[in-house]
């Protein structure tokens, strides 16, 4: 056991992989020589060399168009995408290629790749770099999108992503890089994709979060039992496609009341999806409307106002105590 | 059915006119009113100093994380000098010599990098752009300015900048090849300073030349000493006059040198030795323009003097300006469309009820916004 950052939980579980399995390759802008702008590449160059370690010309498209064609070749690449906004620069072969080969072929040709970004906001980061696209991508059928929310979670769920058979798209927090450590196993551990987890458990209230926004989810629960006398269940989803229909439910059944927090915008967002799972399964147990805590439905500004913008655990509070009083 | 050597029929060339050292090809040397040569040192040493400025204010916390400029002064000031007023410049983020040359104010820069929407209010009656940080997507948006002069026949040009590890983007290269393919007055400029990040340039392209590349678009280009203003301003004039005359768009790469860090939250010791930095330091255009204007005797201690405190005055006075700039935390909801909708009005008075405590309930017949619980 070891106490880790997100950073270095991840880049063990990347290193654990290249080191099994020599088809697996990490490539991206920076990840070698420097390992990646937030080190989570750090030092797998030097361990692995710059064939398996690949230091890529800048161009998005290239590395994802380029790892599909390594994935036929029985290459499992590890993409990394500098940012969340400058995935988009790419969303064409993510879109166009990488959801579609299996279906299109039948199953001949299938693209297990796992494409990794630094996610949201929070970190005083300048535009296109602070962005929440896990709608957009959970909207993509063909792909799984996970986003873990802690040091053990990711080095779990990114070895899951790693022995996928399918694409997986991995969101990492960026706020939580180093926000935290936590204890990680010495042994290689997997998380099911599509699985959540009860992250407090509570019975008055399901507050519904992931990545980044549980932290001030799981603040807001203590605030709520401390000040409001509100035991509230916090589930953390980690996965948003597929997403964990029956542990929502579940939980929602037993509370009958509501919230949901993420940082993306609502309009369309992974929020609306699990309001929509409730009503579809569990709709006669509710006793309130189901409240939605999330970025605005506008860009998230430049990082001088970003913290108005960001859910925190005052705006699920002032949420919970509503959606309990009603 | 012979095979023999294709011609190609573009221009490649290379050009520097003042070296390090402050020498000059005579033969070479453009024709710059000495007001205007005292006016570019004074752009030029006014663009160092507030980038020093930013860098210490980075460190004190003062603004967001910073990306400096040292040492690339030259290329953008010769092309912003060159340009007339309603010609169009579309930049990337490392010249700050242009926007000081073009007049936009002080303080709108370091809003920018204090984290501001502000600082990307491009001010009226200039055709200028805002930094682009999306790499080399700034290039297609140029194309696009440049084909609509040419459909407006304004006789205006567009000249864009991008990195060397902007070269490869697609956005890049298709941007040239419209370019050539429209025939249209674009000039693009490759501010090559050797490092995208901690990429050198040896990795970006196999390539021996970003220049090159023009040709294979059917372009005219140069490689010029971008540290050096003479050379800069010589390639710009020439560029800008072929495109304005129909003669096509035109390639310049402007070899300089990233002496600082990529931005402050970089650590090159990760990647580069300080022995490679080290003979840039005398490559710097600051100095080299310093010793040619005071050859020339349009420079002295006195007058310097006098520069640098104007422009300390100058920069104190943008500080004092961002400093005070009054943060609306509600303004982002303003500006996604032309009128509010009804939700995001919603939604801003859910964040003013959080923030400031619930608002008087109105009725929705007046048009006021509800606050919405559902
Ligand atoms: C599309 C895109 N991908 C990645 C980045 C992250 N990034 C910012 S600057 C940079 C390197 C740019 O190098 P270059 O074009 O040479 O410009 P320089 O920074 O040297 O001025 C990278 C990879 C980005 N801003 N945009
Ligand atoms: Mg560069």
């Amino acid at each position: 056991m070891a106490e880790l950052t997100m950073v270095q939980a991840l880049n063990l579980a990347m290193r654990e992989a290249m080191a099994e399995d020599p088809n697996v390759l990490v490539m991206g802008e920076d990840v070698g020589k420097d390992g990646g702008v937030f080190r989570v590449t750090d030092g797998l160059q030097e361990e692995f060399g710059p064939d398996r370690c690949i230091d890529t010309p800048l161009a998005e498209a290239a590395i994802a168009g380029t790892a599909i064609g390594l994935t036929f070749r029985g290459f499992k690449p590890l993409i990394e995408f500098q940012f969340d906004g400058f995935s988009f620069q790419a969303f064409h072969h993510v879109e166009g290629h990488v959801r579609r080969f299996r279906n299109r072929t039948r199953g001949r040709y299938t693209c297990p790749m796992v494409i990794r970004m630094p996610y949201g906001g929070g970190i005083r980061a300048l535009e296109h770099h602070s962005e929440a696209p896990e709608a957009t991508y959970a909207h993509l059928a063909g792909l799984k999108v996970v986003l873990p929310s802690g040091p053990r979670n990711a080095r779990a769920l990114l070895r899951s992503a790693i022995l996928s058979p399918d694409p997986v798209v991995f969101f990492e927090p960026k706020a939580l890089y180093r926000a935290f450590r936590e204890e990680v196993p010495d042994e290689p551990e997997t998380l099911p994709i599509g699985k959540g987890q009860v992250a407090r458990a509570g019975k008055d209230v399901t507050l519904i979060s992931y990545a980044a926004t549980l932290r001030a989810t799981l603040d807001a629960a203590e605030e709520l039992a401390d000040e409001h006398d509100i035991d509230a269940e916090v589930l953390d989803l980690l996965s948003v496609s597929p997403i964990d229909e029956d542990l929502i439910n579940e939980s929602v059944r037993k509370t009958g009341r509501v919230v949901v927090v993420h940082e993306a915008p609502r309009h369309c967002g992974v929020g609306a999806e699990v309001v929509a799972r409730i009503v579809e399964k569990s709709l006669l147990y509710l006793e309130a409307p189901i409240r939605r805590v999330t970025g605005y439905d506008t860009i998230i500004p430049f990082f001088a106002n970003e913290k108005t913008w960001l859910p925190d655990a005052g705006k699920v509070v002032q949420a919970t105590v509503e959606t309990v009083n009603f | 059915m012979p095979r023999e050597a294709i011609e190609l029929t573009n221009k490649l060339e290379n050009l520097s006119i003042l070296d390090q050292d402050g020498n000059v090809d005579e033969a070479l040397e453009p024709k710059i009113a000495d007001a205007d040569l005292r006016k570019l040192y004074n752009v030029m040493l006014k663009t160092r100093r507030l980038d020093e400025r930013c860098l210490m204010m980075q460190r004190q916390g003062r603004i967001g994380t910073y990306g400096p400029c040292k040492g690339q002064e030259a290329t953008p000031l010769g092309f912003a000098y060159a340009m007339q007023a309603e010609d169009w410049f579309v930049p990337s983020y490392r010249e700050l010599s242009a926007y000081v040359w073009r007049g936009w104010p002080l303080g709108k820069y370091l809003v920018w990098w204090g984290g501001n929407e502000y600082g990307s209010a491009v001010p009226e009656g200039v055709n200028d752009l805002p930094i682009c940080v999306p790499i080399a997507s700034q290039c297609q948006y140029a194309m696009g300015i440049a084909w609509a002069s040419k459909l407006r026949q304004d006789d205006t040009v567009c000249v864009c900048f991008v990195g060397d590890g902007g070269t490869s983007q697609g956005d890049f290269h298709e941007a040239m090849n419209f370019a050539t393919v429209y025939n249209v007055p674009l000039v693009m400029v490759v501010q090559n300073n050797h490092w995208a990040i901690s990429l050198p340039r040896s990795k970006q392209t196999a390539s021996p030349t970003f220049a090159q590349k023009a040709i294979a678009y059917g372009m005219d280009a140069m490689v010029i000493d971008g540290n050096d203003i003479l050379s800069c301003v010589t390639a710009a004039r020439e560029s800008i006059k072929k495109a304005r005359d129909g003669q096509g768009p035109q390639l310049i790469e402007a070899t300089t040198y990233r002496i600082m860090m990529h931005t402050t939250a970089d650590d090159p010791k990760k990647y580069r030795s300080e022995e490679e930095v080290a003979p840039w330091l005398k490559k710097d255009p600051l100095i080299r323009f310093e010793t040619y204007l005071r050859n020339k005797k349009l420079l002295d201690d006195k007058i310097q003097k006098l520069m640098e405190e104007e422009i300390k005055k100058e920069i104190d006075e943008a500080i004092v300006f961002y400093e005070n700039y009054k943060h609306d935390p509600y303004e982002f909801f303003e500006h996604m469309y032309q009128e509010m909708t009804p939700e995001l009005a919603a939604q801003l008075a859910e964040l003013k009820a959080y923030r400031e405590g619930p608002a008087p309930e109105v009725s929705a017949s007046n048009g006021n916004p509800q606050v919405s619980h559902a």
